[in-house]
């Protein structure tokens, strides 16, 4: 989506592609276009539909993403023990097959709606799309979307959520950040998952975990959770509640927040003389976004090495 | 694994940008890929025909460029170049960084058979 930068051609200006237009015939009598667009155009324009969807209704969107098995269900399992009488939420599950998951939100008590992706690798805009159409949003403050497990192809699309959540299990090892820059680097929050299996696996080193994620260029906090043993789920519902009241005063505010999906569009707009606005930033967010420690560095209230998330969006 | 998908969407791209254009088949298309895309250019040119079969665009040539990853550095100032996994400034090695290249997934620009239309 680039209207600011009128590169848009329509038959309006189609004149320009004529001889001695705006817009040069090439030296073979082709006509060059100038486009400028991301390739996930669609799927952009579909994700900032569902996030103003979500706006309209004051809900938080969270997006989370991991390793297939990196406790991703559980997680909201003991998201729902924790916090489900005091929000109300619904999940949308995704997975190349089975309801499986979305079964076990369920019999927690929360709506839930698998969406099956057959083949594909990740979730997209439009996905989401049709699955806020199967639930009932009436007075829901939360909405999870359970990403494909994968560290590829997920972080590639954005599908309208305000908050990229990314878990690294214990069981994985702690360079996984290394490996899979694109999709560390697309985390608002880092869950260190599985803690529970530390003194097992005493080769996973926590510090060099996050070191790892510094490295790819990430100031997201990381904290450390065990949804089996409830540990660390604590420090997980405070970083919620504190995202739902940002999320409420960005949505009194009118503004939105996109989250750090890659996004060519925005770098489009980098090029604009704006200084101090990250690459992934979409435009509008100008002087409304406080999230992003990597567009707004203070090195004076955010310790990156802070167990608590609370105050990273003060 | 989802560049078929990204090439899915770029042919729908290409259809509406040779209809808004008079309809000229696409004889050209150029896009800029960066490292931090998640997309990899090997992928896409291996995609691109297959998305592209039956298209505008099936006879079109695919022209990749790379983007460099390139950070900004909060704290000293410096612009330097660096590695997807490793987003430190080259001057002070301080990780308080933004990409200011490197997130490209771009359509650049599209070169058409030019429709009668345009001379009108």
């Amino acid at each position: 989506m680039c209207d600011t930068c009128g590169c848009n051609i329509t038959d309006g200006n189609r004149y320009l592609v004529s001889p001695g237009g705006r817009l040069e015939q090439t030296a073979d009598g082709r006509a060059a276009v100038t486009v400028l667009k991301s390739l996930l155009d669609e799927n952009d324009h579909q994700a900032m539909h569902n996030r103003a969807h979500f706006d309209a209704r004051g809900i938080l969107a969270v997006n989370l993403m991991s390793s297939p098995g990196a406790g991703k269900t559980a997680l909201l399992e003991a998201t729902i023990e924790a916090l489900g009488d005091r929000r109300r939420m619904v999940v949308i599950e995704g997975d190349l097959e089975t309801e499986n998951d979305a079964e076990r939100i369920r019999a927690k008590g929360v709506e839930a709606v698998q969406i099956a992706t057959g083949s594909a690798c990740h979730l997209d805009a439009h996905m989401v799309h049709d699955a806020l159409h199967r639930l009932d949003l009436e007075g829901v403050e939360l909405v999870f979307i359970e990403n494909v497990g994968n560290l590829v192809c997920p972080a590639s699309f954005d599908l309208g959520q305000h908050a990229n959540v990314t878990l690294l299990s214990v069981p994985e090892g702690d360079d996984k950040p290394a490996k899979y820059p694109v999709m560390f680097r697309a985390a608002d929050l880092m869950l260190l998952t599985k803690t529970d299996l530390l003194p097992v696996l005493d080769d996973f080193d926590t510090v060099k975990a996050e070191q790892s994620l510094r490295l790819v260029g990430s100031a997201a906090p990381v904290l450390h959770v065990s949804p089996r043993k409830g540990s660390g789920i604590d420090h997980w519902v405070v970083w919620l509640e504190g995202e739902l009241i940002a999320q409420r005063a960005r949505v009194a505010a009118g503004t939105t927040r996109r989250p750090a999906i890659q996004s060519a569009g925005a770098t489009l707009h980098a090029a604009e003389p704006a200084a101090g606005v990250a690459a992934h930033e979409h435009p509008h967010h100008h002087g409304h976004e406080h999230g992003d420690p990597l567009t707004h560095p203070h090195s004076d209230d955010h310790d990156h090495e802070h167990p608590h998330a609370e105050d990273h969006r003060t | 694994m989802h560049e078929l998908s990204v090439c899915q969407a770029l042919i729908q791209q290409l259809e509406s940008v040779s209809a808004a254009n008079g309809g000229g088949r696409v004889e050209l298309v150029r896009l800029r890929i960066g490292p931090l895309s998640g997309v990899e250019a090997a992928l896409l040119r291996h995609a691109f025909p297959l998305a592209a079969a039956g298209s505008v665009a099936a006879d079109a040539e695919l022209v990749i460029e790379t983007a460099a990853v390139e950070v900004q550095c909060a704290d000293c100032g410096a612009r330097s170049p660096a590695a997807a996994n490793r987003m430190l400034c080259g001057a002070c090695n301080g990780y308080r960084v933004r990409a200011v290249s490197g997130h490209e997934m771009l359509l650049e620009s599209v070169e058409l058979s030019l429709p009668a239309a345009a001379y009108a």
